[in-house]
């Protein structure tokens, strides 16, 4: 029994208060007119998706808003991502990015920042390898928009 | 026969010939209800292929020694014990294929661009699994002037039969190739009307029955079905081997679609003739040890009776649609009146995914997603897919109670 309990702890764990607020919350959520970089995130295995847009002002992105459908994880990892790259620029956005796939890989980070702290709550994914790309999606139609490609997919 | 076995179908038996379903899972016992994905294997079927490995391996049809003999006759012993599971007149009419995807691609390009003519189409349903599905649409975009059509699925998952007699009316249908039941709303099509009206429109039939072989006996003669497939992992067998039935004489008409060792008749530098079927379809080192695999399987199925294992998956279908439609918030996709035992379904509130993950914490798998039928999800408006739970011959009524009990608490724990 003890094992079966220990799963529900992580399961909670995944759908922690806080991200399950941020898949729920209507912040960033939409899609911005006239964006300066989009691209759309697919997983064509489940159908979810990422429409994110942004802004970039010089080297700053100025607004980031995504809309999309999925499970809690996708958008809960998409919103966090609108609300984290707001004022970063294009390298660092991308480093969070990169930050998120190690987490979910389980690979440990050294650096501490404060996006980091709230980036953690997506690590929990490297319990549950089958959800790595549900955290991951929305990072890489980051990318994909960043390099100027409208559109990426989890496969 | 069939009678005496079904008195006995004892599951509790049954399961302990599948040595995976005693092991746990997060420390819980396994509840598998993603059989429609791919089934889990009696030690029957592991043995067979242990021992075939361990005695009596070589390559098949080409060594003058014993060993090749041995396993040359286990090979056909197979196709033999394929050719009775479909009741097919010949075990010449019997294809090893990798899957029920190969043998769909086999059709595809041999049937398809030998024999179909430009301005002939293939129809195919809505409800298709992609296997039935993509290689008519690159068979389409081959540049012979070859359509593909669809027919429409009503708003009870079943085959609109008006809608293909209307389709089959203007004479430019070639090939109807249709599921034999729904890996998604669990639909069995109604075979037999299906192919008699496609034969009156002058049009071949193929049948996608990699779920319906599982669940139900198939005759090939009764249904005088041209080409039907299915896949040997799915009936309890090993993965990497799967079945193209197709009537000798248009086997015999068909050009090779692989070419290499084993399908040849003679080769020089410039040219080679081509075995008969099934060598034609064969080139290079079958699947050998996966037909045993799959020989084993069939034996298997048969001695406890395809019809034995119908009638339980019957009682748990019904046992389903009882418990299920009682679960708060569920929205079964399908109504159809004859179906088997995939119930794929909408949660309201919780995604498929988020969900699967919820039972896996039970010990339960189901499949989330969209199964390899993404236009069916479409025409339910199901575009971020469902969550499916399928049935083996193993399950019970009370995994059945233990899925619908946790799909109540996970709609708590997401609401």
């Amino acid at each position: 029994m003890s094992a079966g309990a220990a799963g529900f702890e992580e399961l909670q764990d995944l759908y922690s208060k806080v991200l399950r607020d941020l898949a729920r919350t209507p912040i960033h959520r939409g899609r911005l007119e006239n964006p300066t970089a989009a691209a759309r995130g697919d997983n064509p295995m489940c159908g979810d998706r990422v429409d994110l847009s942004l802004n970039l002002a010089g080297q700053v992105i100025t607004e980031a808003m995504f809309q999309g459908r999925g499970c809690e994880i996708s958008q809960a990892s998409a919103a966090l991502l609108t609300e984290l790259v707001r004022g970063k620029s294009p390298a660092e956005a991308r480093a969070m990015g990169q930050a998120v796939a190690r987490m979910a890989r389980g690979e440990a980070l050294d650096a501490t920042s404060p996006e980091l702290d709230r980036l953690a709550i997506l690590s929990v994914v490297k319990k549950f390898p089958s959800r790595v790309k549900c955290a991951t999606l929305a990072w890489r139609a980051l990318d994909a928009a960043l390099a100027g490609v409208k559109e990426t997919s989890s496969e | 026969m069939d009678t005496h076995v079904a008195a006995s179908f004892d599951v509790t038996r049954i399961r302990q010939d599948f040595p995976i379903l005693s092991t746990q899972v997060r420390g819980k016992p396994l509840v598998f209800l993603d059989s429609g994905a791919s089934a889990q294997k009696p030690r029957q079927v592991i043995a067979a292929m242990t021992r075939a490995m361990e005695t009596a391996y070589a390559n098949v049809h080409r060594g003058a020694y014993h060993l090749s003999e041995v396993a040359t006759e286990a090979h056909e012993a197979a196709r033999g014990a394929v050719q009775r599971f479909l009741n097919a007149a010949e075990p010449e009419e019997i294809i090893f294929t990798g899957n029920a995807t190969g043998a769909f691609n086999l059709v595809a390009h041999s049937f398809g661009r030998g024999m179909l003519k430009p301005g002939q189409c293939v129809l195919v349903s809505e409800m298709e699994h992609h296997a039935n599905l993509v290689p008519w649409q690159m068979l389409r975009d081959a540049g012979l002037g070859i359509g593909l059509r669809f027919v429409r699925v009503t708003d009870s998952g079943e085959l609109d039969l008006d809608d293909l007699s209307a389709k089959l009316a203007d004479g430019t249908v070639g090939l109807v190739s249709i599921t034999h039941m729904s890996n998604v709303l669990g639909s069995v099509t109604p075979a037999a009307t299906i192919i008699r009206m496609a034969h009156e429109a002058g049009a071949r039939v193929m049948l996608d029955g990699s779920q319906a072989a599982v669940h139900r006996a198939v005759d090939v003669q009764a249904l005088d079905v041209d080409f039907y497939a299915f896949t040997g992992h799915k009936l309890y067998g090993p993965t990497g081997i799967g079945v193209l039935y197709g009537k000798r004489a248009l086997l015999d008409a068909m050009p090779p679609f692989f070419g290499g060792g084993d399908m040849i008749e003679t080769v020089t530098l410039e040219r080679s003739t081509f075995a008969a079927a099934p060598a034609r379809f064969e080139a290079g080192t079958p699947a050998i040890i996966e037909a045993v695999g799959l020989h084993a399987a069939i034996d298997y199925v048969n001695a406890i009776g395809m019809g034995a294992i119908e009638a339980h998956e019957r009682g748990l279908v019904d046992h389903a649609m009882r418990v299920l439609t009682e679960v708060e918030g569920l929205s079964l996709l399908g109504a159809a009146q004859d179906r088997g035992g995939v119930f794929a379904f909408a949660l309201d509130g919780v995604h498929p995914h988020d969900l699967s993950t919820y039972l896996d914490r039970s010990g339960i798998c189901v499949r989330a997603g969209r199964h390899c039928a993404e236009p069916l999800h479409a025409r339910f408006g199901l575009e971020g897919g469902s969550t499916r739970a399928s049935f083996g011959l193993y399950t019970t009524r009370e995994e059945i109670d233990f899925l619908a009990q946790k799909l109540t608490d996970a709609r708590r724990f997401f609401a």
